[in-house]
């Protein structure tokens, strides 16, 4: 392609200007005025009260557990997803099967929100499918055993309908992209399957894998429809408080919704960073 | 190879059995509104809610416009950056992966604060303002799949050769976009729609905290006062998302036998 | 008996035979190419060698011992496979080190072979470097230096050129067959360009759907080819039919016009016969030292750099001869009626 004429060029930029504009007013301006705004005192001003007041009790209790379950629905939807994508692309099973699974694994990974909630109730909830059919077939009462829906792990559990083929679905093209040769190079070399996987397979999978760690987190941990719906209020996990704050629903310091957002965005912040770097650690290898 | 196939089959099994109880669990419950028999009750008087209607056409029509927009901003967007501005392509990138970071939730809440009625730009002032709003932000949770949607189906076509085949013929901007570039994606642009009209339709977080009629809300309320309904609202969305991934799945097969090899 | 040594191996993919009683015998050090076209089983063949792919029956012996049993990572062999096969998140020293590594040697021992094996391939320099930041050509060198470092017993090597572009191609095929002297391993090299084969080995296995034609060194398959098949895929063949006048003095027409082979053919007298001539033997002009004539017109004339190559028509048949491309002498035009010159001896005969 021949260079662009000079004046042609200079304007080029005029072309993204629908785009900018769109992402600074609905995106980047609202999350910079959130960011700002927990900085910002009550008359103008820096001052560090708002973000002081997060450090309370109740506050970092709901920190505490959303971070807990995002981690843990999100390494276990790792976990579980590579198991699965690792089964239908070196695994050895019929090649029928993947089609379905991956369609299935695209429905299921959009099939969050509030009709999951109704699709968990309605299955381990106190009157759900599995409950009763558990309680009268075995005698089992998983509620009077401690399961409780509306806990950590419910809530962890009812996240992995969405994080496992969301796992499923962005693994299995980095699977598919071991090269036959990679393994056979390895096995002719000397090595065994497990010294494969783990000096050849694995690093060069590593940065899919933290990346979609760090979605994974970021996906759980902003999540406000399932819990809300499955738990009302009663589950203080950050999402669900800072819903309440906006909602007016709880009368407190009204820069605390501030303060909340923009600990949300530092949380998720820190774990794309941590990818970030990670990634760039992992990645030397690539261009 | 046996032993690999076994834990293969196992995990596959585990996996069957997560996703399986959930629906079946669901279907079961949608039919118990009868007590002692199944019935389609739950699904009739679901059907029949006029608030269902309303809420469901608005969330309907909120998606439709959402592809709109998603489509008139990004796709001219993705085809400039590739056609001549390829050192904006990581800052592009970054901005519609954003939206995989900042949680929906605080958007909105950035979105409350920044146009409220005292503001510069009172957009919540007005339900017209509000649904404007909301529009954006769907478009914004959608970017990062529409972006990538559209970029990949720029780089299946060879960009500069069309335009300047097109140019060369003496064709606009605009005629180049509409009749060259857009029919080229419209697979790409398809899978992507069908996405955004999966997300958008039963999203809660932003219409509820921007106070809007959608069906997302009224799910939530539906479930808050009801036993049966929302189950079998949730049979009728999950059937509504595997349609949206089934026609992805068509548009992009058709596309493998309508297109010529190269 | 030879160092490696495959017998009645026999290979169906379902109810497609791939190979079809394949039988070797190779020795220690020699140099073996396998030499056939497309889907022939030249890979399938090597694989089973491998130990990728097991022989449907016949039994492969690697220094006296049956390794159809083995795994590959037990079979102590190297290979090189055709393109992208470094292991792109390890350097070209750790890719190098990698078996020795798995195998658990000291870290000494390791690095010392390393750079040992870096300079044979001659890139003492790139041993930091990642695979992304090498040339194509490069990149098969280290991986033959990866598949040597482990001190194979045997080098197999599939089409590892064959991504390669010309120039590379050929000064890489000196290098390997160099290195391969040098180290005095027996090899076992994959390709499906003729020229490849015929200037790198010690003896050619010709294939063909799944048999081979013929086992022969390269100077016994280009001038002997055994079979109609290794005739036509090894080098240019003017293929053309004939008809017996006297098969006791081997005298024949082409396009009425009598050749006399002086050996007897087998075959009556008005039967109709193949023969075969390599476009080399032919020449322009009439020539003392040769026995055979024969007489046409010049077609067409190929320019190929050092060589032209001019066909002739006779009434009816085309042959194509080759001939030095000299500065001081005028190609021939076309139409110019011309003869054609050749020694009796180089006719090949076929029946039929
Ligand atoms: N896994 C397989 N399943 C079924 N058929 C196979 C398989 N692998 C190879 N074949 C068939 O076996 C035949 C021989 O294949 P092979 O790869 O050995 O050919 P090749 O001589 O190496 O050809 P090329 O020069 O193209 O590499 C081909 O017809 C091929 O289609
Ligand atoms: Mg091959």
């Amino acid at each position: 392609m021949a260079a662009p004429a000079p004046t042609a060029r200079s304007w080029a930029w005029l072309g993204m200007l629908p785009f900018t504009l769109f992402a600074l007013m609905f995106l980047l301006v609202p999350t910079m005025f959130i960011v700002v705004g927990a900085f910002r005192a009550e008359g103008g001003g820096f001052t560090l009260d708002h973000v002081m007041n997060l450090f309370t009790p109740s506050i970092l209790a709901a920190f505490s557990i959303s971070i807990r379950i995002s981690l843990a629905s999100a390494f276990l939807g790792c976990v579980i997803g590579f198991a699965v994508a690792c089964s239908i692309t070196v695994g050895g099973l019929p090649g029928w099967i993947r089609g379905p699974l991956l369609t299935f694994s695209g429905v299921a990974s959009n099939f969050a929100g509030v009709p999951l909630a109704f699709a968990f109730l309605a299955t381990l909830g106190r009157l759900g499918l599995v409950t009763v059919f558990l309680r009268e077939w075995f005698g089992i009462n998983i509620y009077a055993l401690g399961f409780n829906l509306l806990s950590f792990w419910g809530l962890t559990l009812t996240y992995l309908f969405f994080q496992i083929p969301l796992m499923i679905l962005i693994v299995t093209p980095a699977l598919d992209g071991l090269r036959r040769e990679w393994r056979e190079a390895a096995e002719v070399l000397g090595a065994s399957r497990a010294q494969y996987w783990w000096m050849v397979a694995f690093p060069i999978l590593w940065p899919t894998l933290l990346g979609t760690l760090a979605l994974l987190f970021a996906n759980a941990f902003g999540a406000v429809a399932t819990a809300y719906a499955l738990t009302g209020s009663s589950l203080s996990i950050v999402p669900i408080v800072l819903f309440a704050q906006i909602r007016g629903d709880v009368l407190q310091d009204p820069h605390i919704g501030y303060a909340l957002a923009f600990g949300m965005i530092v949380v998720t912040g820190i774990g794309n960073a941590f990818y970030i770097w990670m990634r760039s650690r992992a990645e030397r290898w690539i261009k | 190879m046996k032993p690999s196939r076994i834990w293969a089959w196992l995990a596959l099994a585990v996996g069957a059995l997560y996703f399986a109880l959930p629906l079946i669990g669901t279907i079961e419950f949608s039919l118990r509104m009868r007590r002692g028999v199944y019935s389609f009750d739950a699904y009739r008087a679901v059907l029949s809610d006029p608030q269902f209607r309303a809420t469901f056409s608005f969330s309907v029509f909120m998606a439709l416009m959402t592809i709109v927009l998603g489509v008139l901003v990004i796709a001219p967007t993705a085809y400039w950056v590739r056609l001549k501005l390829p050192r904006w392509r990581p800052i592009v990138e970054f901005i519609t992966l954003l939206p995989l970071v900042v949680p929906p939730i605080v958007l909105v809440f950035g979105y409350i604060r920044l146009y409220n009625t005292s503001s510069w730009l009172p957009l919540t002032g007005t339900a017209g303002g509000t649904n404007l709003l909301l529009l954006a932000g769907y478009t914004v949770l959608a970017l990062p799949y529409m972006y990538r949607a559209v970029d990949t189906g720029l780089r299946t076509i060879d960009v500069a050769t069309l335009t300047e085949a097109a140019q060369s013929l003496g064709a606009g901007w605009i005629t180049i976009m509409a009749r060259i570039i857009l029919p080229n994606i419209m697979v790409a642009i398809l899978s992507g729609a069908f996405l955004t009209f999966a997300i958008v339709i039963g999203e809660f977080v932003l219409a509820a905290l921007l106070n809007r009629p959608a069906f997302g809300p009224y799910l939530q309320v539906l479930g808050a006062n009801r036993a049966y309904e929302p189950a079998a609202l949730a049979v009728i969305t999950f059937a509504i998302t595997w349609a949206c991934m089934g026609l992805i799945q068509l548009v992009t097969r058709l596309q493998k036998h309508t297109q010529v090899p190269r | 008996m030879a160092f490696l040594d495959i017998t009645r191996l026999e290979k169906f993919y379902g109810t497609t035979h791939v190979v079809k009683d394949f039988n070797l015998a190779v020795e220690k050090g020699e140099f073996i190419s396998f030499l056939g076209p497309s889907g022939c089983g030249k890979t399938t063949t090597l694989r089973m060698v491998a130990g990728f792919e097991t022989p449907s029956s016949g039994s492969i012996r690697i220094d006296g011992r049956d390794v159809v049993n083995l795994r590959p990572n037990q079979r102590n062999i190297g290979m090189v496979f055709q393109a992208y096969a470094l292991f792109p998140n390890l350097t070209v020293a750790q890719n190098i080190g990698f078996g020795l590594k798995v195998a658990g040697r000291p870290r000494a021992e390791i690095d010392e072979r390393v750079r040992e094996m870096l300079g044979i391939i001659h890139l003492p320099e790139l041993g930091g470097r990642f695979p992304f930041q090498l040339s194509g050509g490069q990149q098969q060198r280290v991986a033959l230096a990866r598949a040597l470092a482990i001190r194979p017993k045997l080098l197999l090597l599939d089409e590892p050129l064959s991504a390669l572009d010309a120039k590379i191609r050929v000064s890489l095929r000196q290098e390997i067959r160099a290195i391969q002297k040098k180290l005095g391993i027996t090899t076992i090299y994959v390709t499906h360009d003729q020229e490849e084969a015929l200037s790198m080995s010690d003896r050619i296995v010709v294939m063909n759907a799944g048999v081979a034609e013929q086992v022969g060194d390269p100077f016994t398959i280009y001038n002997r080819p055994a079979t109609r098949f290794v005739a036509g895929f090894v080098g240019t063949l003017n293929a053309l039919d004939a008809i017996v006048t006297d098969p006791a003095t081997g005298s024949i027409t082409l396009d009425g016009q009598p050749i006399r082979l002086n050996r007897p053919i087998d075959a009556a007298a008005g039967a109709s016969i193949g023969l075969a001539l390599r476009p080399e033997t032919l020449a322009l002009g009439p020539r003392p030292e040769t026995d055979g004539s024969l007489r046409g017109t010049v077609r067409d004339v190929q320019f190929l750099g050092s060589v032209l190559r001019v066909r002739v028509a006779l009434d009816g048949q085309v042959v194509a001869l080759d001939s030095f491309n000299t500065a001081a002498l005028r190609p021939p035009a076309v139409g110019d009626a011309v003869e054609v010159s050749f020694a009796t001896a180089d006719v090949l005969v076929s029946d039929g």
